[in-house]
């Protein structure tokens, strides 16, 4: 091997390999769209959406609207669903519903999403005591149960569907802080970091501009999957009477009433449990699909 | 070459870079690996100096001291009359734009998220080197400078092949006008071919802009063709260090010497004598006492098990610290 040939020299180089940007999100959706789990999963959450979104038209009677004559009808071709002990149309209910419990679990996964993803990546980038401390708070709040933390919050807070949000957010906390220093921590050894440090830049440029962007894929997954669980906690803590307060159409609350007729009248309850499973399973398959099709060892 | 007439860019002096290693019990006493141990060069402006030496020999870890990517443990980096270990943050920002770097792994140096113009744009922004409206100008002439196509500005780094992505990665230094760049183990990625090509492309950039090159490498072949001067490490210390013709045509220290004979020949049929060396490089955590080679020398004697050898000048430019000379 010589190299001291000084005759090789191109000094354009003709046409890098041409293709698009877009090619690789192109990629991504083929991917995600072969797994059949996670496109029935992104099936479920689009109608979802869609029915919470457009509720007021589709709704057949208002969510609050008492007929005691009409009062534990089972489901007919004017009620649906039946209606509840109040005589409200269970239907127009888990329609509203759907707003209040998507609403929950999304404000409550960007409210921890939020502060886990700062803790982790400061926690990840800068090592050191810095690290042992914030790991460590997080691995206090990971071993209390969920639902204790929650409910320690909500009786300092008070009961409401925004302290639920903020407690349920909490609890998702660590678990966003892990996987963000796990992934922080790798991308922060790859050499283009070294490159932008030698350059210059400051922490706060390395972290948000050259960190994160490289870290989405987990936190989208992590967030997917965390929705399902938020929703879940949410509708529990409503159903022990510590977020939404009757008469809301929360599905939890709606599940609590139901309760007391579960052998009178079982759709009371039936219908709002239904619907908060069919939610749940349709977030977790699809998070769990998102990280199939994420991760590059699965690709063919 | 009289290399004392000439100005000194980067002076380093007794540098150590020492890394704790983890052990499992509380109590025990800190172990440290030695991975740069009193290390001290110069380096002329204009020059390319090639470190060399086995894997784990502290040739890249030295180079990471200097620019502060890892704080070394101790030493002096003079550059420009300062000593660029002591500088406070801001002040070794500023600095950054004279340094700068070229890395090994032409997949892993660029950020996969932006396009080669922001990924030059923000060199020139971050050293401010450029104003704003110059930029554009600025970036297609630092293709140019590279061999690339203006095209490839809105291009983002997976388009590109590895001796593409190099180029990209070398236009990055030269954007914020270094004087000094670190290159480490810059070809040793790439296919013979295209390693021609980068070494070429360095070359004339050197010409051009009056570059002076700390070459890091663990191929000879690569380091004959492009060093002024070599110098080859062993566990942590500096075994030689000399012009480059005066180490290829006649080394003193033996692992220079097993070094050399180490670089294939073309001509199959010419009989060669291989130095072969025995065992491993010992653990840079507990290396050996005395002279660090002394376990794998095959000219050992009873002073190079308790004695360390001074680096010391044999010839003209030409230091080996070994007790044999």
């Amino acid at each position: 091997m010589s190299l001291e040939v000084k005759t090789v020299q191109p000094n354009v180089i003709v046409n890098p390999t041409v293709s698009k940007p877009e090619s690789k999100l192109k990629g991504f959706l083929s991917q995600l769209l072969m797994n059949k789990a996670a496109t029935v999963g992104a099936f479920i959450i689009i109608i979802y959406i869609l029915l919470a979104v457009f509720a007021p038209l589709i709704a057949p009677y208002s969510p609050y609207e008492i007929d005691l004559e009409n009062k534990m009808m089972p489901p007919s071709s004017d009620h649906w669903m039946g209606t509840d002990d109040k005589g409200r149309d269970i239907l127009s209910r888990i329609l509203y519903g759907s707003r209040l419990s998507m609403g929950v679990g999304f404000a409550a996964v960007l409210f921890g999403a939020f502060i886990g993803i700062i803790f982790g990546l400061v926690a990840g980038y800068y090592g050191r005591w810095v690290d042992t401390v914030i790991m460590r708070i997080m691995d206090v709040m990971l071993a209390f149960p969920g639902i204790l933390l929650a409910l320690a919050i909500i009786a300092a807070l008070g009961p409401s569907l925004i302290n639920v949000t903020i407690a349920v957010g909490a609890f998702s906390v660590p678990l966003f802080a892990r996987i963000v220093r796990g992934s922080t921590l790798e991308v922060k050894r790859l050499e283009y970091i070294d490159a932008i440090r030698s350059l210059g830049a400051n922490d706060f440029t390395i972290i948000f501009k050259h960190i994160f962007p490289n870290i989405l894929s987990p936190i989208i997954v992590q967030a997917t999957l965390r929705l399902a669980t938020a929703i879940l906690s949410a509708a529990g803590l409503s159903f022990l009477g510590l977020g939404a307060q009757p008469p809301s159409p929360e599905w939890g609350t709606m599940l609590s009433s139901g309760r007391d007729f579960l052998f009178s009248a079982p759709f009371i309850a039936l219908f709002p449990g239904i619907a908060i499973s069919i939610l749940v399973l349709g977030f977790n398959i699809f998070g769990d699909g998102l990280r199939d099709a994420f991760d590059p060892r699965m690709k063919k | 070459m009289q290399a004392q007439t000439r100005k000194v860019i980067l002076q380093v002096d007794h540098l150590k870079q020492y890394f704790p290693v983890k052990t499992n019990s509380l109590f025990k006493p800190k172990n440290y690996v030695k991975a740069v141990d009193d290390v001290s060069f110069k380096l002329y402006e204009g020059e390319t100096l090639s470190i060399v030496g086995e894997s784990g020999c502290g040739k890249s870890t030295t180079g990471r001291a200097i620019l502060r990517l890892d704080e070394p443990t101790s030493g002096k980096v003079h550059y420009s009359g300062k000593n660029i270990l002591e500088l406070n943050k801001r002040d070794m920002r500023k600095l950054r734009g004279d340094l700068q770097v070229i890395f090994q792994d032409p997949f892993a140096s660029l950020n996969p998220r932006q396009t080669v113009k922001q990924i030059l744009n923000e060199a020139m922004a971050i050293q401010e080197v450029v104003p704003k409206k110059e930029r554009l100008e600025r970036l297609l002439e630092l293709l140019s400078y590279v061999g690339l196509p203006p095209e490839s500005l809105s291009r983002y780094p997976h388009e590109f092949s590895g001796g593409q992505r190099q180029r990209i990665g070398i236009a990055r230094a030269l954007a914020v006008d270094p004087r000094l760049i670190i290159c480490d183990e810059a070809v040793s990625a790439l296919d013979v071919s295209i390693q021609a090509q980068i070494l070429n492309l360095l070359k004339k950039l050197q010409r051009q802009f009056g570059l002076t090159f700390l070459f890091i490498s663990h191929d000879l072949s690569v380091v004959r063709h492009i060093s002024d001067r070599v110098m080859v490490m062993y566990l942590g210390k500096v075994v030689e260090i000399a012009e480059k013709k005066s180490l290829f045509d006649q080394s003193f220290h033996p692992y220079t010497q097993a070094l050399l004979s180490s670089i294939p020949v073309p001509n199959p049929k010419l009989n060669r004598d291989r130095v072969i060396l025995k065992g491993d490089i010992p653990s840079p955590i507990d290396p050996p006492k005395g002279c660090r080679f002394h376990t794998r020398c095959p000219f050992v004697m009873d002073r190079c098990k308790t004695e360390e050898p001074e680096l010391r000048e044999v010839k003209a430019n030409h230091f080996v610290s070994c007790h044999l000379v």
